[in-house]
């Protein structure tokens, strides 16, 4: 590219980007439940999406079921773990220093990680194409039919489960379990209950995104990588917003696309940190983050 | 003589104000307390002058010199030293080593001279455990916990060591928050004591918050009262007690016509 | 069985190795250190010297994480940093006494660039911010070929002194093992100062330690520097031992072994760190030897679920210690450590 900039590729790389930047801002949503539902940020979302992937396929191609039952089967698989994990992971160790619950999710990860490798292999298995190929051209700008697909379902999720958040009963006292979970229990409100709802909400999310992710690229046990990344841009944002964590997802998306079309392919697992360190560098608190005042 | 000088302190949470236009001043070597109901601003005043809060207005004064943009650990280097409402030790130590935090700023010791723990650093902790000994840990009648985690002690023993770490800094001021709140009457009398002591033994001005009205009028030397973040009343315990926004502020309206008629 | 010892003065008090027991028991173990390659086989030797790194290594992380409550999840990259500073350094022919302290020194450096904007603020933007740093470095390491060789990595030559080559695992145990008691007993040191008492402050009640005039910028940073240093001689050290560095050695995998070898020692411990790194360097030898018989018993696919196991493993530890022994194994140590003292007179 020497001097003027290639403008049509500008526009559908950054196209691709924001929508590609859905499936992300689902993945941030898994985050943002987790936390805003029991004030854990749980570093082990990744391997959540990585073993829905991996359910899926093995119902899917390995038994050769319809996709819709492989569906039913994973996410029904994925609540059980999240269910698992709260009781006898994150409930014994509620009124733990932070540090401890975040490292506690990070040993949960690697544990995933490796029964992961052991059972299914280290190597890349493929996924069927589930999201028509289809592409759709807009003008000059073409935009592949998985993208576009993938967006939609993120968005028609992130509705689902922000409108279930904020009407639904359960979603109410979940809401009110999390800013103040004494009061809450003190209400009437099974807490936990709500927490277990949560975490198990948590693993349905990842393991949609993981799913979404393995079909359109391929399915290792690293797939959860890529969550890290969206953690760390959904921090910047704000972990307790569900707007924070769209914008965040969309920005990761877009940059990376950006990144893919005028850097190149290798740098571009390396957005999102690079984000992090230059926004943290420009602005320590954050993206939308204001100084906490504290209740001393 | 004022030590501590707060003018047209203003402090804003959101829409709620805290402080309005609080102007106080603490006279030096006295004790100087802090009332009002609940809710008055007290702890927010405490926090402004210990650098938590910053105040969107008004200035603080310190031994002469303004602080108002001093940040809090740096106040605490110039003679400012308090306790909280809730206990605040650090869990993770030994009675000890918390004493021996408060006097961290009068050690020199670096990092890279920590490492080694030869010179200075050696020679300056050794020193500063026997002034330690010598003038808090005997004085508060605390030796027998010393070598205690934080975890193994009363609620009353536990104020009284967070009281032993800020005498470690020997600082100018002492600002207590609720030093008595939930202490049993022997334990409150013990800590009178200790307050009057340090005043009169060591000349350190002190400033407290208190619900306690007995140790207040009983143990200060000057009262000034909060409500809804203002300043209502100030002066001497009996002249405080006496004045009708006090008791209308403490009582109702009602109340306080009925008393002063 | 040992009465009591009582202490005559302050300084005796506050001593680290107070009675005349404790000094034998010193001397012994530092005797024990000295004449350990020469009786305990290549294998035990090869074995020491890596734990000797991994102590380094853990006792930083133990500083800034255990002591200090910075979680890192980036400290494997820094030790990389050290390892290449180390490759780096021996090209422009700079001997290894100078080499690691630099290796160190780069290390401490790029922590800065990385700690201050995240140590303004409080909580996780740390954390992510390692975490941020362990990619962006990894990813400087495979990319930057003309220094770090790229994906093939970049050869270490010996250490050597004065042409006498440390080369082979019983001359560079030399060069480890006293650098690792030193910087184990430096910070343990680091825990009797007004440095240390600081650190641990900030990471019990950071409000009430800014009150007792504690700079928590100050002290966060010094804390994540001590800790980078350490990180960056164990890399170093690292390079010298396995004469190569490559960038998947030091990938996330080995930043979640660090923090999984605190936490199974104990967070804020010297005693636990040594502990904690003994027995995670001992675990994938464990594992492997475990793997080597399924095999020689007619599993052959075993080798497979080496490094999955391992995984598997270490998660399983970190999460297991959390729940039912936060303090790790030092309290476990001091538990029964106590029930002998006075054992058998009270049980």
């Amino acid at each position: 590219m020497s001097g003027a900039i290639d403008w049509l590729l500008l526009a559908e790389f950054s196209l691709v980007g924001l929508l590609s930047g859905g499936v992300l801002a689902l993945i941030a949503l898994g985050f943002v439940l987790v936390y805003k539902g029991t004030r854990v940020i749980n570093f082990a979302l990744g391997e959540f999406m990585m073993v829905g992937a991996y359910l899926f396929w093995t119902a899917n191609v390995f038994l050769a079921l319809p996709w819709w039952a492989a569906l039913a089967l994973t996410l029904a698989g994925v609540a059980a773990l999240g269910a698992l994990v709260e009781r006898f992971v994150l409930r014994p160790l509620a009124g733990q220093p932070v540090i401890s619950i975040v490292m506690a999710t990070i040993g949960l990860g690697a544990v995933l990680h490796g029964l992961a490798e052991a059972v299914w292999g280290g190597a890349n298995l493929s996924l069927p194409e589930l999201l028509p190929r289809k592409p759709l051209l807009l003008g000059e700008i073409l935009l592949p039919g998985q993208v576009l697909w993938s967006f939609a379902l993120a968005v028609a999720l992130i509705a689902a489960f922000t409108a279930y958040f904020r009407w639904s009963k359960d979603g109410v006292s979940m809401r009110a379990a999390a800013s103040d979970p004494v009061t809450a229990y003190a209400m009437g409100i099974d807490v936990r209950r709500t927490q277990r709802l949560t975490w198990m909400f948590a693993g349905v999310t990842g393991a949609v995104a993981g799913i979404i992710v393995a079909s359109m690229t391929s399915l290792s046990p690293s797939l959860g990588t890529v969550a890290l990344g969206v953690l760390a841009v959904v921090i910047l944002g704000g972990l307790d917003s569900i707007a924070g964590a769209i914008v965040a997802g969309l920005i990761v998306g877009l940059l990376e696309s950006l990144t893919v079309a005028f850097v190149g392919g290798q740098a571009r697992d390396l957005v999102p940190y690079l984000v992090v360190l230059v926004i943290l560098m420009v602005r320590p608190y954050g993206l939308f983050g204001t100084r906490d005042i504290e209740r001393l | 003589m004022h030590i501590l000088e707060a003018e047209g302190l203003t402090l804003r949470f959101g829409g709620i104000r805290a402080l309005a236009d609080v102007a106080v001043a603490v006279p030096k070597g006295g004790i100087t307390a802090i009332i009002g109901p609940n809710g008055a601003g007290k702890t927010s005043l405490f926090n402004a002058i210990s650098g938590f809060y910053r105040p969107e207005r008004g200035t603080l004064r310190f031994d002469g010199a303004d602080i108002t943009r001093v940040p809090a650990h740096a106040r605490a280097a110039l003679g400012l030293a308090r306790t909280f409402q809730n206990v605040s030790l650090f869990r993770g130590m030994t009675v000890l080593d918390n004493i021996k935090l408060g006097g961290h700023n009068r050690l020199r010791a670096g990092a890279l001279g920590a490492l080694w723990y030869l010179g200075r650093a050696a020679a300056e902790e050794a020193r500063l455990r026997a002034e330690i000994e010598r003038e808090v840990i005997d004085f508060l009648e605390i030796d027998h916990i010393r070598d205690l985690p934080i975890d193994a002690l009363a609620y009353g023993l536990q104020k009284r060591v967070e009281l032993a770490r800020a005498l470690a800094m020997q600082p100018k001021v002492l600002m207590l928050d609720e030093p008595v709140a939930g202490m049993n009457r022997e334990e409150t009398e013990d800590m009178a004591r200790f307050i009057l002591d340090v005043q009169e033994e060591r000349g350190i001005t002190v400033m407290l918050v208190e619900h306690d009205m007995g140790l207040v009028m009983d143990i200060s030397s000057h009262v000034v009262v909060l409500n809804f973040g203002q300043v209502i009343a100030s002066g001497t315990p009996a002249e405080v007690r006496r004045n009708p926004a006090v008791i209308a502020a403490y009582l109702g309206e009602r109340a306080a016509r009925r008393r002063v008629a | 069985m040992r009465i009591g010892d009582f202490h005559a003065s302050y300084r005796h008090d506050e001593a680290l190795f107070d009675t005349r027991a404790q000094r034998v028991w010193l001397g012994l173990l530092l005797a024990a250190l000295a004449a350990f390659p020469f009786v305990g086989g290549s294998y035990l030797t090869y074995l020491a010297c890596l734990l000797g790194i991994h102590l380094i290594a853990a006792a930083g992380l133990n500083v800034m994480t255990g002591y200090t409550g910075l979680i890192s999840l980036g400290h494997a990259a820094f030790m990389g940093v050290g390892c290449y500073a180390v490759a780096v350094a021996e090209r422009a022919g700079i001997p290894f006494f100078l080499a690691l302290p630099l290796a160190g020194a780069a290390s401490a450096a790029i922590g800065l660039v990385v700690g201050i904007p995240s140590l303004r603020i409080k909580g996780l933007y740390f954390a992510v911010a390692t975490l941020a740093a362990q990619f962006v470095l990894g990813f400087v390491f495979r990319e930057w070929e003309s220094v770090t060789g790229g994906v093939r990595g970049a050869n270490v030559p010996a250490a050597s002194l004065f042409g006498f080559e440390l080369a082979g695992d019983r001359r560079v145990y030399f060069l480890i093992a006293p650098l690792a008691v030193l910087m184990l007993l430096g910070a343990r040191n680091l825990f009797r100062t007004r440095v240390g008492r600081a650190f641990i402050a900030i990471r019990d009640r950071d409000i009430s330690a800014e009150v007792l005039g504690i700079s928590l910028f100050r002290y966060k940073l010094a804390a994540f520097a001590i800790g980078s240093f350490y990180a960056g001689v164990a890399g170093g050290l690292w390079g010298y031992f396995f004469r190569v560095a490559t960038p998947e050695l030091f990938g996330l995998p080995l930043s979640v072994f660090y923090l999984a070898a605190i936490i199974v020692g104990g967070l804020g411990s010297i005693l636990g760190t040594i502990l904690g790194a003994t027995f995670m360097t001992l675990i994938p030898e464990f594992l492997r030897a475990l793997v080597g018989w399924a095999e020689a018993f007619g599993l052959e696919q075993a080798g497979v679920y080496l490094a999955p196991l391992r995984q598997v493993v270490f998660g399983l530890l970190i999460v297991g210690f959390l729940v039912f022994e936060p303090h790790g194994l030092a309290e476990m140590w001091r538990r029964t450590r106590r029930f002998f003292h006075l054992w058998p007179f009270r049980t």
